[in-house]
Parts: structure tokens; C-alpha cells; sequence
């Protein structure tokens, strides 16, 4: 059974019809990259997964998404625990301004996870798991801000391990950083992945050839092609897909 | 004829600038006219005793206590429903017609003459709802007239934290309040605290709302409870001014420097409280 079961899946922002039936599967533990230009609906269907799409006035969803066999739409669905399980990251680091433990303890403080004892564990196990606990073991009550952009990039990936989710949502997450920092939060990935599903939307398509396992294009809010990343890029089936992928539109 | 650029541009430059230096110019004509005539009235005496001799001698200090009393009592009402009806406006509240409709009430509410308030106090607490004359009944009314700055500044303050931090806390699990309590409320605290404190002086500095519902003309002793009536200081003023006869100016302007004064601190403090939270602020 897949982690990620989509099956005609449709979303309307009032007439707008931002996604037009999807269907995909996403296995556990493998890296999907969605790729595809600006307003394709990439990041929408990510927002999908972790229903932050129900936070806008006039969203219309059909079609069903089921993670782990149950479908998120369900109404015995609670969304703290479904967005505890299904973790995102966003496109700008974006940590609270206050102290960096202080950001790592926030999921965990929320739902009640840890006494404040273990908090200090959990904290110094997140903070390993993205490589800053070396760096900043002791500034962990310096400000979150103080840190660099793909300082603080890891530091909103271990606050989403502290609440121990299984699947990693990543919007952009380079977006904003530069080709070392970049290269950096990729390894992290990688390592991730032993634990974690992940699904990435990314404009950039060495990012997406270089990390995932699968790959997915979509074009003005269809999914035009989906399936493992060597394929795609070298023998894509769709012609807009070998346009896009070979740079003549985007 | 036609002027050169380069004098157009003396000619504004000059005119902007007369114009700015007329705007704060009644400012410090009035303090300076307040210090000057009321300073030498000032003493310690005037500040901490009754006040004798049909007010024309002595001190102030129940009109001081009286206003400091009966502010505390007002913020009792208005800080709590002000700043909890900002936070469902800004947070929770769709955009209906319902919400629309408080929001023009709010900005008309705030644009009421105070002297309306009074009288809606009076008729209201004081004589329907039998509360008399007292703290409770005056402190009501300025309650309501506070609220529309209570409020409009807390929405002010929450609409400034970022958007980025609720999604944050809404996508880590978290609920709705735990997101408004732990994320939004207390980067919003400074500008919430500033407009407490504006409100909190325009309250202090009021006399007709107090007029009618609590201010006492002469009442040479402290308030026992929320039902006593009270002397405050922008009432006494204005007796002082106009219904007590021969009153030395030092006592009428030493009246004015400690309201004043105690304006002007409570609006230090929003200043000092704002521009600390700035150095702070990175996003």
C-alpha cells in the first residue's frame, strides 16, 4: 500500500480550477519531487496533503486523498493529528522569534509530548538529526533569528522532527538560499529519507533529477507525467513534459 | 513670470516647514505656559494633602487618587472585552456581513463626543441600573468610551504578525487558540500594551463622560469602594476654573501640571514601550 494514495482529485478556489483530476501514488521512504512552472498547481497539491488549503476562504476539494489507507477528508479526521503526522516546511525559513530550543520545543510543548526533562533530549536529538547541534549547542537560548538562512531552514526541519511526523512536506524549501546552502539542506534530505516520506515541490530541475526517486510534471493544474526520476528525465512519455524538462518553456 | 525651479523649491521647502513648526508649536506653548504658572504651585504639600479652605488652599491628593482609582477600574472593563473582541474580529471572524457591521459600530463608537457618553452613563448605570453616582457607574462609561482605542489598536497589533507564523503553528498541529495564544498574542503584545496606555490616559484626561456619573465637587477624603463617589482631577480642574471664585492661579495651573504630567508619563511609557519592542523586531 502506498503512503500517499490520490485518486481524482480536483480543487477550486471559487471558479478557479487550480487542480484537475490527479491521481498519483507516493511510496513510504522515497524522495517525490513535483516539478513544473510558476501557477501549475504544485503547491497547492502539496497543501492538499496537510489540508493548509482549508485555511482559504472558497476552496471546493473532490476526489480523495488517502495516507496510510484513511482518507484525510474523513470526518473522523482531527486536524492537529493530522497535521502532527504530515509535517511541511516552508519556502522562507520561517522560525518564531524566539529562542532557538525555544522553537524545537514548541510542536512538542503544543501537543503535550514532553515533560519538560525529556524536552532537553528531544531538542538535542532534532537539532542532531540537521547537523546544528555541534554549532549551536551552546546558543540554544540565542534568538532564532540570529541564525542564517540555511541555519534556520534546518533549525524549521527539526522543529517538524521534535512532533515526529511521517511525512516531510517541502515547499521550495531553497528557494531562498544559495547553491552551498542549498547542496547542504539536499544531503540533509537524503538522510531524512531513511525515516521519512518526502514530498517536494521544487521550480529547480537538477534539484529534482539530483534528489528524488520520483518525479511528477504538472502544467497548468494537471499532472502530466509521473514516475521514477532516471525515466522522466531521460525518456519522458509526454511531449510537454520532454518540452519542459529539455528548457523550452518555464 | 515664471519662477525658476530652484525657487519653487526654496518656496515649499520654507512653507512645509513653517507649516510643521506651527503644528507643534501650541505643544509647547501649552506645557511651557502650565510649567511656568503651575510649577511654583507644586509642592509636597499640594500633591499628598485635602485640600481646604473651599479648594482654594491645600492639596489635590483625592483628586489624584480619585482618577488613579477610578482609570484601574476602567481598564478592570475595557482591557479584557477589548482586546478579546480584537483577537475574534482579527482571528476568527469570516469576512460577513455581521463582522463588517461591528467594525462601523467600533469607528463610530469611537467617534461619539464624549459629552454623549456622559449622558448615556448617566441614564444607563447610574439611574436604570441604580449604581448612583459612583466609581463603578464613571468608570463604566469611560470603559465604553475606551474601547474603540483598545480595540482598534489590537487589531492593529495582531494584523501585524506575520501571516507566516500562523500557518507555522496551524501546519506543526497546533489548534487555533494554541496558534493565537502561543504565536500571535505575544508578538503582539507591545503594540496591544501601547494602545492600552493611549487609551488608558485618554481615559485619565477626561471630563465630561465623569461629569454626571461619578466626580464628586468637593469630597475631602478616600474612596472606601466601588460605589463611593470620588474628586478627579480634570473635573476638579474645570470647578477650580470656573466655580470657585478667586482661586490663585498657582493652584488652577499646579491642578493642570500634575494631569498633565500624568498624561504625558502614561504616554511615555507607549513610546518607551514601542521603541524597545522595534530594536527587537527582525522580521
Amino acid at each position: 500500500m502506498s503512503k500517499i494514495h490520490v485518486q481524482d482529485l480536483n480543487l477550486y478556489y471559487s471558479s478557479f480550477h487550480a487542480l484537475k483530476d490527479v491521481s498519483m501514488n507516493i511510496e513510504a521512504c522515497r524522495i517525490t519531487s513535483m516539478i513544473g512552472p510558476s501557477g501549475c498547481g504544485k503547491s497547492t497539491l502539496l497543501r492538499v496533503f496537510n489540508r493548509m488549503n482549508d485555511l482559504i476562504d472558497g476552496v471546493r476539494i473532490e476526489g480523495e486523498v488517502l495516507i496510510d489507507g484513511k482518507n484525510i477528508f474523513g470526518r473522523d479526521i482531527l486536524l492537529s493529528e493530522l497535521r502532527k503526522r504530515i509535517g511541511m516546511v516552508f519556502q522562507r525559513p520561517n522560525p518564531f522569534p524566539i529562542s532557538i530550543f525555544e522553537n524545537v520545543a514548541y510542536g512538542p510543548r503544543v501537543h503535550g509530548l514532553a515533560k519538560s526533562k525529556d524536552l532537553e533530549g528531544l531538542v538535542e536529538r532534532c537539532l542532531s538529526a540537521v547537523e546544528l547541534w555541534e554549532v549551536l549547542k551552546d546558543k540554544l537560548h540565542h534568538s532564532a533569528l540570529s541564525l542564517s538562512g540555511e541555519q534556520q531552514q534546518r533549525l524549521c526541519i527539526a522543529r517538524l522532527l521534535a512532533i515526529e511526523p511521517d511525512v516531510l512536506l517541502m515547499d521550495e524549501p531553497c528557494s531562498a538560499l544559495d547553491p552551498i546552502a542549498t547542496a547542504k539542506i539536499e544531503e540533509l534530505c537524503f538522510q531524512l529519507k531513511e525515516r521519512y516520506t518526502i514530498v517536494i515541490v521544487t521550480h529547480n530541475m537538477q534539484q529534482a533529477a539530483r534528489i528524488s526517486d520520483d518525479v511528477g510534471f504538472m502544467l497548468l493544474g494537471e499532472l502530466v507525467e509521473f514516475g521514477q526520476t532516471d525515466k522522466i528525465f531521460t525518456n519522458p512519455v509526454d511531449q510537454r513534459t520532454n518540452d519542459y524538462i529539455s528548457g523550452r518553456f518555464g | 513670470m515664471i519662477i525658476s525651479p530652484r525657487h519653487t523649491q526654496k518656496i515649499a521647502f520654507s512653507l512645509l516647514s513653517l507649516c510643521t513648526v506651527l503644528v507643534i508649536a501650541p505643544v509647547f506653548v501649552i506645557i511651557a505656559l502650565i510649567v511656568i504658572r503651575g510649577g511654583p504651585g507644586i509642592s509636597w504639600e499640594f500633591l499628598t494633602a485635602m485640600p481646604r479652605m473651599g479648594m482654594k488652599a491645600g492639596g489635590i491628593f483625592p483628586a489624584i487618587v480619585g482618577t488613579l482609582y477610578l482609570v484601574s477600574v476602567t481598564m478592570l472593563f475595557a482591557i479584557p472585552f477589548g482586546v478579546l473582541a480584537a483577537v475574534y474580529l482579527v482571528e476568527y471572524a469570516r469576512d460577513h456581513a455581521l463582522k463588517r457591521f461591528v467594525e462601523v459600530a467600533i469607528v463610530n463608537l469611537a467617534g461619539v463626543p464624549s459629552i454623549v457618553f456622559g449622558l448615556f452613563g448617566l441614564g444607563l448605570f447610574v439611574v436604570f441600573l441604580k449604581m448612583g453616582t459612583s466609581i463603578l457607574a464613571g468608570a463604566l462609561t469611560l470603559a465604553i468610551m475606551t474601547l474603540p482605542v483598545i480595540i482598534t489598536s489590537t487589531k492593529e497589533a495582531l494584523s501585524t504578525v506575520p501571516r507566516s507564523f500562523r500557518e507555522v503553528s496551524l501546519s506543526l498541529g497546533a489548534t487555533g487558540w494554541q496558534t493565537i495564544r502561543h504565536a500571535v498574542l505575544p508578538n503582539a503584545l507591545p503594540g496591544i500594551l501601547t494602545g492600552i496606555v493611549l487609551g488608558l490616559s485618554r481615559a485619565a484626561g477626561e471630563t465630561a463622560p465623569v461629569l454626571f456619573t461619578v466626580a464628586a465637587f468637593y469630597l475631602p477624603r478616600l474612596p472606601h469602594s466601588f460605589f463611593d463617589q470620588v474628586m478627579v482631577l480634570p473635573y476638579h480642574l474645570y470647578v477650580l476654573s470656573t466655580q470657585v471664585p478667586n482661586v490663585k492661579p498657582e493652584v488652577q495651573y499646579g491642578t493642570a501640571l500634575v494631569l498633565v504630567g500624568m498624561v504625558l508619563i502614561l504616554n511615555l511609557f507607549a513610546v518607551i514601550i514601542r521603541a524597545r519592542f522595534r530594536r527587537r523586531k527582525q522580521w
